[in-house]
């Protein structure tokens, strides 16, 4: 089994077609949508984690490209440092996956890894330089 | 009744009933206010949040030869210091900055590094680089320095913050069409989130609100360790409209608080960075209230749902001071994660941390537990809502040069 994150660009006339159905129809694929930005007429953009046997993950991505979509890596990753954290929970307003959240018993501040779509936005937020880009 | 003597007897022979802010609230609403006050002692409070006007003092000690660094320049890891004391006393406030820091030359700025910075790292037991600079007399012949320094050469360290501990703050959000950077955080337009800066039902003032006990010379946790009230904070504004239970529904007191930073503990004393704004401290401050008697023991009950504060905007409402509010909230709905602005449902972001100020009310709870945290008598009250004191604008007399 493989994971793959990826970053998908797409051209407004591949909006609004079945592309995801037929990944997971034709190439076996678990697709986990991590963020989308799609508005009609124009260019539409998606982070998704391709998961399944390596073969079909390529030969799934191969599909995508040959529909004149750009696939690249995701290849920044956020690394939440917890010793740094001091759960100000300044950063849960600015993050749109919920990736960072906080539990509002204990006020303390988590990350979910598998959630961040590495959008960044909450990296100039923190205070307390606790979020970090790794490349 | 009961006197603080009688408290600090109890705290002596480790009998003294000590709760948090928090506890309180539950003590009283099922005891009754009547029977929380007879057997409750001391409740403690608690916020950790960025207060930017703090600073340090220091004493670093005679260099042989001796050098008058008074009225010379001295840097702290390239950080300037104020220099207008005596020959080797030094000052360096939290948000000074390095004259040139690449990082904050691209718009909007990071800001990652300042006096707080230093502070922080001294406190942790670093060595920092002291340079200074002097023009030399007779009995101070020396001219340069260039030496690591660390907090235990030092004669003397001390915390001394002007304005610390704000009662009630503003929540913030921004009006206009573009994202904003702020002391209060980065603001996105629209009403995009709101952030608020206050620990509520857990924050010093917020438990005293008419500072009945709190008042110069009142003993306190300051950054770890023991501090002292050393007078109003600047900006002090007692004046401003309260609710009946006295909670002010403005930004309202402060408070001036000075410490021995040796003591000090870097988790409760941190830089921290404003992008697009600055640099500032992050500072842990607990107060002890004694239930004297059942008014106080009441005010201590105070819950989140009966805290409020204003929605400002810091787009133009702030900077312009054009007063008025969006709207009161209460704390208990700023901490639900979203409140209603204008017809909209905006998320909510905190700049003081609620677990910090409460593992802060923990820590001062179990000092005063083990008997090595007495109370102590305030020996002049604060100015309070009836005094006159009020925080003014500046008159600007615009300086004209004679022809
Ligand atoms: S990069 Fe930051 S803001 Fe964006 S999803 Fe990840 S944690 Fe949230
Ligand atoms: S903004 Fe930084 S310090 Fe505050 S909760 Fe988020 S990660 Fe932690």
């Amino acid at each position: 089994m493989t994971n793959k994150r990826i970053v998908l660009t797409f051209p407004s006339r591949l909006v609004g077609q079945p592309i995801t159905t037929h990944l997971v129809k034709e190439y076996d694929l678990m697709l986990n949508i991590l963020r989308a930005n799609v508005t009609p007429n124009e260019e539409g953009r998606m982070v998704l984690e391709l998961s399944g046997p390596k073969k079909s993950v390529e030969e799934g991505i191969d599909y995508l490209k040959n529909l004149g979509i750009s696939v690249e890596p995701l290849s920044r990753d956020i690394k939440w440092q917890s010793e740094k954290c001091t759960h100000c929970t300044a950063c849960i307003p600015a993050c749109p996956s919920g990736a960072m959240s906080v539990d509002r018993e204990t006020w303390e501040v988590s990350f979910d890894r598998d959630r961040c779509i590495a959008c960044e936005l909450c990296i100039g937020v923190c205070p307390f330089n606790a979020l970090e880009i790794q490349f | 009744m009961k006197t603080i003597q009688e408290i600090n007897e109890k705290i002596r022979t480790g009998k003294a009933v000590v709760v948090t802010a928090e506890e309180i609230i539950d003590i009283v609403a099922e005891k009754g206010l009547k029977k929380a006050a007879r057997e409750v002692d001391v409740v403690t409070t608690g916020t950790f949040g960025p207060m930017c006007s703090s600073g340090a003092y220091f004493n670093i000690g005679h260099s042989k030869p001796r050098i008058k660094i008074g009225g010379g320049t001295c840097t702290l890891n390239d950080i300037p210091c104020y220099t207008g004391y005596a020959a080797v006393d030094i000052l360096l406030g939290a948000t000074a900055m390095a004259d040139h820091d690449p990082r904050n030359s691209v718009y909007p700025g990071e800001f990652r590094y300042g006096g707080a910075h230093v502070i922080e790292e001294l406190v942790a037991g670093k060595s920092v680089r002291l340079q200074a600079e002097a023009y030399g007399t007779d009995c101070y012949p020396r001219k340069s320095l260039d030496t690591l320094i660390e907090l235990k050469d030092m004669n003397e360290a001390v915390l001394f913050n002007p304005r610390n501990c704000y009662q009630n703050y503003n929540v913030a959000v921004n009006l206009s069409d573009k994202i904003i950077y702020t002391y209060m955080g980065t603001l996105r337009p629209r009403i995009g989130n709101a952030n608020y800066c206050s620990a509520g039902q857990l924050s010093p003032l917020m438990n005293d609100p008419l500072y009945k006990t709190i008042g110069i010379g009142t003993r306190i946790f300051l950054g770890g360790g023991v501090g002292y009230i050393a007078w109003q904070g600047t900006q002090h504004n007692p004046g401003v409209a309260r609710l009946e239970n006295g909670v002010p529904r403005f930004p309202a007191g402060t408070l001036a608080v000075i410490g021995d930073l040796k003591q000090m503990n870097s988790q409760w004393l941190k830089g921290a960075s404003f992008t697009g704004y600055g640099v500032t401290l992050t500072v842990g401050i607990g107060i002890p209230i004694p239930l004297l008697n059942e008014e106080i023991a009441a005010c201590t009950a105070v819950r989140d749902d009966q805290i409020v504060a204003q929605i400002v905007d810091y787009s133009e409402g702030y900077p312009q001071i054009i007063p008025g509010s969006l709207g009161e909230v209460t704390y208990a709905e700023l901490k639900t994660g979203s409140i209603t602005v204008q017809g909209k449902k905006v998320p909510t972001g905190g700049i003081s941390s609620y677990k910090c100020a409460r593992e802060i009310a923990a820590e001062l709870k179990a000092w005063i537990q083990g008997g090595k945290f007495l109370l102590s008598d305030s020996v002049a009250p604060l100015p309070s809502a009836d005094s006159g004191v009020k925080c003014k604008l500046l008159n600007e007399r615009p300086f004209k040069k004679k022809k």
